[in-house]
């Protein structure tokens, strides 16, 4: 019947909804297939075959769990709380993007599709999952902006090498959000036969849960590991936010844990003025973009703003639906840390711990930089190291003038 | 100023308002008006198209390098009113302008501007409530689209809460022209009938008198897009208009019961 469909009840109560954000607002030939997924992982989700694959996975071929680091050189300098990190930049393939990658592959051939078709920024999800197809025999297709292609050039190497077909996207911004629609065009054309493997917390409902799922096992860990070394809860958790994956992955098993300050940097990039940077929640206003209802940088006319990073994870204009909620209910805080900030922090923590960060993740360790030195000794900072910046290097060659 | 199809099979044309300018787009329309098409749909320009294919995300881009925005468009609706009282008239538009532009006051400036219905491309039933209630309000007619892949229930609820005309695609996809049509528009036409004696209309790649003739064997009228915004783009600003008249008539459509 009509009317079970349509709802009676505030939006707020439907499934998918965070707060007043998320939902769907796609074309309707994409509903089907949305309906039908969302059904599957519900069904995936509470069948312990597939659990039980997905976790040996993550742990023999991924590398989970990942260690929780102490950073005593750079706690020591600092003078002030201690720095922890998350080690996701020691996941196979190099950053948290394979828990999603992971999960989402093993649901598409559980679903019976044999075409893959993802989007990547950074080129960290592209290759997360060309790795995944890989090992699932799968066909993939990955799409990606022409602006990014050039600067993260050795992942777009690594997917092919891997088997994928990288996709150059030349429109709008030639960035994430473009390799988003255009990897959102090839889905509505081939909906019958393509899984969409979508690589951060953003989209149409069920996506934002789904992939927040896959990462949760992010903050599992965490929370298990800290009280183990230290016997308490961290002070704050510290995460990058691009769409929001390895934000949402790292701060949600601590959501109910209210004295534990949850903490996503946006980047900054250049400057304030719009277009010169990612920062949603300094510069965007709600609205809907590539089917979800977030926080959107976007001009007076409703016209998507330009956005710029010199990480191309963080590069995007709008932001995982449920990290606006998080904003609006005051549970989480989301600060900003420009460019250079994060460059300082890629040379920060290669020359006192022997750690390269990618660039995204560096936003979070530079707002670590920031904060550790304002808290006293015995608080504890966990910051999520999304991945590792081997992939960066053209740009830090540049940048650092190396 | 209702939306209705006097003959079988009716026109829809779809046209990428401000491209090749608002002046521009006013003189085509009142050329596709006069030469037999029932209803215009001005679409709203956005930065991020992505149900559409490479014709009219390049006229959206031109649009919007002339700063073509919602209030602009709602003005050239105005404009067409004016001159073609009968016609019938749709907002085309993504989401993302017209909840910028307020919900509210889209609903009064678009009745206000004596626009008949309202097609945004990434609303879907669900989501609806409070866009029907306000569109409702102004007796604006929500137009939605029906898809191939839409199942039964899905179809049920967009018939129902459609007005004006239901709009079905013809195939999976984005905007674009192509060939052939596939069987699929026809199967999914009969299932829409099953739920409602609304009109019919069949779009996507709808691009030659062929096509529409097809489409007049099963449907109550055919939406032609990218094929005449792909004539608008070969065309000059004088030529245009000229050009879409004459496409139109090479559809041999039959004459309308009642001159628009
Ligand atoms: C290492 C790394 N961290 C963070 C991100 C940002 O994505 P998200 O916000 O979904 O974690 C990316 C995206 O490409 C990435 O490669």
């Amino acid at each position: 019947m009509a009317s079970d469909i349509l709802p009676a009840v505030p939006s707020e109560s439907r499934p998918g909804r965070f707060g007043i954000y998320g939902g769907r607002y796609v074309p309707e030939t994409l509903m089907a297939a949305l309906l039908e997924l969302e059904h599957e992982y519900d069904l995936a989700k509470a069948d312990p075959a597939f659990q039980a694959e997905l976790s040996d996975l993550l742990t023999n071929y991924a590398g989970r769990p990942t260690p929780l680091y102490f950073c005593k050189r750079l706690t020591e300098q600092l003078g002030g709380a201690k720095i922890y990190l998350k080690r996701e930049d020691l996941l196979h393939t190099g950053a948290h993007k394979i828990n999603n990658a992971l999960g989402q592959g093993l649901l598409a051939k559980r679903m019976g599709k044999k075409r893959i078709i993802a989007e990547t920024g950074a080129g960290q999800h592209g290759v997360a999952t060309a790795t995944v197809c890989a090992l699932l025999g799968l066909e993939c297709v990955v799409y990606m902006g022409d602006v990014d292609m050039e600067r993260q050039e050795l992942n777009v190497l690594r997917m092919r090498l891997l088997g994928a077909e990288v996709r150059g996207v030349s429109s709008g911004s030639k960035t994430l959000k473009d390799a988003i629609s255009e990897a959102m065009r090839d889905w509505v054309t081939n909906v019958r036969t393509t899984y969409y493997l979508l690589g951060s917390a953003l989209g149409a409902h069920p996506y934002p849960t789904m992939v927040r799922d896959f990462h949760r096992c992010i903050s599992i860990e965490m929370k298990r590991q800290i009280l183990e070394k230290e016997g308490r809860l961290p002070s704050a958790v510290i995460a990058c936010v691009g769409g929001g994956s390895n934000a949402i992955g790292a701060f949600y098993e601590f959501i109910p844990d209210r004295q534990v300050r949850l903490i996503g940097v946006e980047a900054g990039g250049r400057g304030p003025a719009l277009g010169d940077h990612a920062a949603r929640f300094r510069g965007g206003a709600p609205g809907v973009l590539q089917g979800t209802f977030s926080y959107v940088l976007q001009d007076d006319n409703g016209q998507i703003a330009l956005t710029h990073s010199v990480s191309a994870g963080l590069d995007y204009a709008s932001i995982g639906p449920e990290h606006a909620a998080l904003h609006d209910s005051g549970r989480a805080e989301y600060v900003v840390q420009d460019d250079a900030a994060a460059l300082d922090a890629v040379v920060r923590l290669s020359r006192t711990e022997g750690i390269l960060p990618a660039i995204e993740s560096a936003h979070a360790v530079a707002e670590a930089l920031s904060l550790a030195p304002t808290l006293p000794a015995h608080e504890i900072l966990v910051v999520n190291l999304s991945g590792r910046g081997d992939k960066d290097m053209g740009i830090l060659a540049r940048e650092l003038k190396l | 100023m209702t939306i209705r199809f006097d003959r079988k099979p009716g026109l829809v044309v779809y046209l990428t308002a401000g491209d090749p300018s608002l002046e521009g787009t006013r003189a085509i329309a009142l050329a596709a008006i006069d030469a037999g098409a029932d209803v215009i749909e001005l679409g709203v320009p956005f930065s991020d198209p992505l149900a559409d294919g490479p014709v009219i995300q390049r006229a959206s881009e031109r649009a919007l390098a002339r700063a073509t925005h919602l209030a602009d468009v709602l003005q050239l609706a105005r404009e067409i009113r004016a001159e073609r009282p009968a016609a019938g008239l749709v907002i085309f538009s993504y989401l993302n302008p017209i909840l910028r532009y307020g919900l509210h006051k889209f609903a009064d400036d678009a009745a206000g501007a004596g626009v008949d219905g309202v097609l945004a491309t990434d609303m879907i039933v669900e989501e609806a409530g409070e866009y029907l209630a306000e569109l409702a309000r102004v007796g604006l007619a929500p137009i939605f689209l029906a898809a191939p892949t839409s199942p039964d229930e899905r179809i049920e609820a967009i018939a129902t809460h459609s007005k004006g005309f239901v709009y079905a695609i013809s195939r999976t996809g984005i905007t674009g022209t192509q060939q052939t049509l596939t069987g699929d528009a026809a199967a999914l036409v009969a299932r829409i009938r099953r739920w409602t004696t609304l009109p019919v209309a069949v779009g996507f790649g709808i691009s030659n008198a062929e096509h529409v003739a097809q489409v007049a064997e099963f449907a109550d009228a055919a939406v032609i897009g990218s094929a005449i915004v792909e004539l608008v783009e070969r065309s000059t600003a004088e030529t245009a208009p000229g050009a879409v008249a004459r496409f139109i008539k090479g559809l041999h459509l039959p004459q309308a019961a009642l001159a628009r």
